[in-house]
């Protein structure tokens, strides 16, 4: 399942559509928060902007990319958008699998490529007024090692 | 008509989200590109960026991916959600 949406979530609802079936051993999920600091600046909150449409299509290719690569029962994929303060979630990712190994690696997959791949912009509104983020060249290199990984 | 996007900085930059063009034959990305670079020294600027991105309906391609008239064309920079 893939939402984007402005409303928050609440992590034991997902958990618990996520966790019905008796077939699976392990659920595995994330939550991404807006955190108090970037490059020595004080963040106050961000607003958050997307590509409505090519978003979707992008999240669902995922998620079939790591139905490819792992046993997956359920998958999850909930992102905000809009503007967020201090302390408030901003990404969901689930799933479940029979299997532990799988669950944690089809997760930490879907997080590294929803930052890298999916068409989300981050503007932070700091105490030096409000700055669009650039993409990190470490997130790009966290996406690559996947394909040597996966390879193996 | 081509459907031209922008998202993020570039549309701040360039005050605008969308419009529209008129379809020419064997047109690509870079063309679409340079054609809108040439309106004035902000739009060379912004859309002669390094890191710009550009997608043909809803799929990030490159700078010579062909365009016909009802295509939907994005141009935004490097994504950072997450």
């Amino acid at each position: 399942m893939i939402r984007v949406q402005q409303n928050d979530f609440i992590v034991a609802d997902e958990y618990q559509k996520l966790a019905t079936d008796n077939q699976d051993g392990a659920v595995v999920t994330f939550v991404g928060k807006v955190r108090d600091f970037n490059e020595g600046l004080g963040v106050q909150g961000l607003s958050l902007e997307h590509y409505p449409g090519m978003t979707e299509k992008v999240l669902s290719n995922l998620e079939t990319e790591a139905r490819g690569q792992w046993p997956l029962n359920k998958v999850t994929i909930i992102h905000r958008v809009g503007d967020l303060t201090l302390g408030e979630q901003i990404v969901f990712i689930g799933v479940s699998s029979p299997h532990r190994k799988a669950a944690f690696a089809a997760c930490e997959f879907l997080i590294d490529f929803l930052k890298t791949k999916a068409p989300f912009w981050k503007k932070e509104l700091t105490s030096a007024g409000s700055k669009w983020l650039d993409a990190k060249a470490s997130d790009d290199e966290v996406a690559q090692q996947w394909s040597t990984k996966l390879n193996h | 008509m081509i459907k031209i996007l922008f998202f993020a900085r570039l549309r701040e930059q360039l005050s605008t989200d969308c419009l529209q063009i008129p379809a020419s034959e064997n047109i690509t990305t870079e063309h679409i590109r340079q054609q809108l670079a040439n309106t004035d020294d902000l739009w060379a600027k912004v859309m002669r960026t390094d890191s710009l991105l550009v997608a043909v309906n809803q799929q990030i391609t490159d700078w010579s991916h062909s365009v016909k008239s009802g295509d939907e064309v994005a141009f935004f920079p490097p994504v950072t959600g997450g």
